[in-house]
């Protein structure tokens, strides 16, 4: 992975700049020691590392157009950055840039029941969104599985999904409003507590632009009130196939569970060794939750234990207890930290769809063989959106480099069968370099239009997303 | 007239008249054409560009050209009891328009129905799209997966921009199933402040309303509607739940089951058929009330999402957005003749920074503005 080399130019004016950037913040928010700084040199994927100019901490939208309008005038790069969980590098500095981290903008503006929104800066972390309002029984739906660490402005820079986005969306269909500050130092308001947008959607093009298109200080969200209750079953299968058949049948028999994860033996047997959730040694296990009253939800499992008798699992535990319940979702929720456990891994995001699950999974063991590193699949198989995880050992020479290439042999595979590279970790600098396995050079060509329009200089978060050489014309500019 | 049967027909068309300066006026089923500003220039139309591409029932997903009929959609999905989760409005009654909407056009004019406050808008269902742009060029976003985050979502630009970035070619939807059952609460004589408080009573509660209306003009008094869809048991449990929760709203509430109700609300048909300009409101359901009171009691009105949508019929040439000042939100002339339209723009004007955006990106996508040029204003 390469990054743009930095501007040397820039680096020689490091304390001018940084003097100046005291001049509009608290000192307090300013950070520029190098000893400081470095907290700041990586985000989630970790393998890639380099400490920025500076970092601010600015804590009002004012600040923050003020420190973009700074930085546009100086013509410094920028990267913005909310908790830091990125998986794909979206927050990875460049010696030359700044970080802008939203950490201080943390704040409920306002809870609205009667109209189902909820207003907070862009720093509040996902989880605390739905902590502001759980005691009055609602939530806010999309659930990555970092939300309690990540921030929303991260959410809505890649439009991260989660386990129950089957049915409730991602962070675009649960995203009303923000506020935006452009590059120029200009502060917009995008949409608001009412629907839909008189002109060109740009509150859709924005979510997803992974921080290249402005930072974003506040956002209006759609809150729902929580189900009365949810209960999941968990089922063993004796193949790949035959679980991936009962997915879809599920679906097609128009049952709409909530979620519906997908574990292969590898990583049920690396879970249970780590979180001991009592799983059975199968092949393939089904995680299925449903949501409703608890009428609602029995007739939803008897429904769904009929198809799935079509297909003789080897297991059907249907959770009867609350206890019973997080038994269930134990081990799913602790795979990437058993993972973690073994060894060092590498997580992918491809989605795929439904119907080719069997074909992929078979492949990736293929793959994994051919390799000589192990794959273990994780992932939300009503949507097809696959977490297969790598596992490798960072410490050898060359593995790293191996776990890359199988890694990029699986997205390839993933965008061949009809999906995409990621569905909702985003692009970052990881999966940077495979955009053209996916879109033509012209489809890259209309999104970097797109990005002229927002951020004509091309400051912001700017070695992201596109291959380098695709934007090497407009980041020299 | 230019009818392309290929979507590189089509591309080359693009060009020539890029290359011409000839303006295009893009067509689906012409159904919509009241839907913005009327547009001057030789016919584009996408009819040629037919047929379901792909259909996969257990990924609740379709891939559709964008010239097919909707109506044939809707007929492949209901074979394997699903739907499109948005509930489209059909324009025809509104405008007097005959033809068959095509899917291109739905999604070009990003329309919605009732469904939306609970399902999301067209945009939100859907998951790719192929079009060409002003300069002729084939160009995709998105996919047939629900899950993407693979660059730049043009998806949505693209849903909503009244072909004025691009002539869709070919669209992508994840659906939803069908359900087995529905049912419609009617609580019966709600002034509009409390039909707005009943409707958010019902869909802050957990038995997931699928649509929300009020209806102030029946001649035999004010009707509020609330639906339930889903398995016929859970149906007529929720069902029980919000007629307990509702009863402190409403003295009398009925129960029905048929969709005649909500195909009125949908398309408009509630205003009755008096001449005059058609507005469509969106604002917080709150202000719902405020919009009536503020436009004048007197005009046919109807409330859907919630109380978040208001449909006024006014008479020929009122500003209503002047009367609308400083509520958030944004008001669309719906219907209304060309002068009155020219006047009083179709689309609510944005703040500066915006329409500059907006500007640019029309640029960037058609920099010859043949494609659809003045649809949309500006």
């Amino acid at each position: 992975m390469q990054m743009p080399r930095p501007s040397q130019a820039i680096l020689a004016r490091k304390d001018e700049i940084v003097a100046r950037l005291c001049r509009i913040l608290p000192p307090e928010a300013v950070i520029s020691d190098p000893a400081e700084t470095r907290a700041y040199e990586c985000d989630a994927l970790t393998a890639y590392r380099c400490p920025p100019l500076a970092a601010v901490l600015p804590s009002t939208t004012e600040q923050v157009a003020a420190v973009l309008k700074l930085c546009h005038a100086e013509g410094v790069p920028v990267v913005p950055r909310g908790s830091g969980t990125s998986l794909a590098g979206g927050a990875l500095p460049t010696a030359d840039s700044i970080i802008l981290g939203v950490a201080k903008l943390n704040r409920v503006l306002e809870t609205d029941y009667d109209n189902r929104v909820i207003r907070v800066q862009s720093g509040r972390t996902n989880l605390s969104v739905t902590g502001a309002v759980e005691a009055d029984d609602f939530f806010y739906a999309p659930d990555p599985s970092s939300q309690l660490a990540c921030a929303i402005a991260g959410n809505i820079a890649m439009n991260s999904g989660g386990a129950h986005c089957l049915k409730y969306g991602v962070t675009t269909n649960n995203l009303l409003g923000v506020t935006l500050v452009t590059m120029a130092g200009e502060i917009v308001q995008l949409g608001g507590a009412h629907l839909d947008a008189p002109g060109y959607d740009l509150l859709g093009v924005l979510c997803g632009s992974e921080g290249q298109l402005g930072v974003v200080t506040e956002a209006t969200l759609r809150i729902l009130r929580k189900p009365e209750g949810a209960r999941p079953v968990l089922m063993g299968f004796d193949s790949n196939e035959v679980a991936g058949a009962c997915v879809s049948d599920i679906i097609k028999a128009g049952v709409l569970p909530v979620a519906i994860e997908f574990m292969d033996r590898p990583c049920i047997r690396a879970c249970e060794a780590f979180a001991h959730a009592g799983y059975p040694d199968v092949e393939a296990l089904l995680i299925v939750e449903v949501e409703g009253s608890e009428a609602e939800i029995d007739a939803q499992l008897a429904r769904i234990k009929t198809i799935a008798d079509r297909h003789s699992p080897t297991e059907w535990r249907e959770s009867r207890s609350a206890e019973e319940s997080a038994a269930i979702w134990l081990g799913r929720k602790s795979a990437f930290g058993a993972m973690g456990q073994i060894n060092d891994y590498m997580c992918l995001d491809g989605t795929i769809p439904v119907s080719q699950l069997p074909h992929v999974l078979g492949r990736i063991g293929a793959l994994s063989k051919e390799y000589g590193l192990e794959v273990a699949n994780v992932f939300h198989a009503g949507d097809g959106n696959m977490h297969p995880l790598i596992l490798f050992d960072a410490n050898a020479p060359g593995q790293l480099e191996t776990c890359e290439a199988l890694g990029a042999e699986i997205l390839k595979l993933c965008v061949e069968v009809g999906g995409c590279l990621t569905g909702e970790h985003g692009v970052g600098v990881e999966k940077r370099d495979l955009m053209l396995t996916q879109y033509t050079a012209a489809d890259i060509e209309a999104q970097l239009r797109v990005k002229d329009v927002f951020d004509p200089n091309w400051l912001l978060n700017p070695a992201k997303v596109f291959p380098l050489s695709t934007t090497e014309s407009r980041r020299a500019a | 007239m230019i009818s392309p049967t290929t979507e590189s027909d089509l591309a080359e068309a693009v060009a020539a008249a890029a290359a011409a300066g000839t303006p295009l006026a893009i067509r689906g089923g012409g159904t919509r054409a009241g839907l913005g500003h009327a547009v001057t220039g030789e016919v584009l139309e996408t009819g040629g560009l037919s047929g379901i591409r792909l259909h996969e029932p257990g990924a609740l997903t379709l891939v559709a050209a964008a010239g097919t009929p909707l109506e044939q959609i809707e007929a492949a999905l209901a074979a394997e009891n699903q739907r499109l989760p948005f509930e489209p409005m059909d324009h025809r009654a509104l405008y007097g328009t005959n033809g068959a909407p095509t899917i291109g056009g739905v999604v070009a004019a990003n329309v919605s129905g009732p469904r939306r406050i609970q399902a999301g808008a067209c945009r939100d269902s859907l998951i790719g799209v192929r079009f060409v742009d002003g300069r002729g060029t084939v160009l995709k976003n998105g996919g047939r997966v629900m899950k993407n985050v693979t660059g730049y979502d043009l998806v949505k630009l693209l849903a909503g921009s009244h072909g004025t970035l691009g002539v869709l070619t070919e669209v992508a939807f994840k659906l939803l199933p069908a359900p087995e059952s529905s049912a419609t609460l009617c609580l019966h004589g709600l002034t509009d402040n409390a039909a707005v408080a009943a409707m958010s009573a019902a869909l802050g509660s957990p038995f997931d309303v699928t649509g929300a209306a009020h209806l102030p003009g029946p001649a035999d008094g004010p009707i509020t509607l609330l639906r339930i869809e889903g398995f016929a048991e859970s149906v007529a449990y929720r069902a029980g739940q919000l007629r307990e929760l509702l009863r402190k709203y409403a003295d009398e509430i009925t129960e029905r089951d048929d969709a005649a109700p909500w195909t009125a609300v949908r398309d408009g048909q509630t205003l009755g058929d008096a001449v005059g300009d058609v507005w469509r409101v969106s604002v917080r359901p709150t202000d719902g009330p405020e919009v009536r009171r503020r436009a004048g009691l007197d005009h046919p009105v109807y409330y859907d999402w919630g109380g978040g949508l208001v449909w006024l019929l006014m008479p020929k040439g009122t500003d209503l957005r002047a009367a609308l000042e400083g509520l958030p939100g944004h008001a669309t002339l719906v219907r209304g003749d060309e002068g009155t339209k020219a006047r009083l723009r179709v689309f609510h004007p944005e703040p500066a920074p915006l329409a500059r955006i907006a500007a640019g990106l029309r640029a960037q996508f058609d920099p010859q503005g043949v494609l659809n040029p003045g649809r949309m204003g500006g």
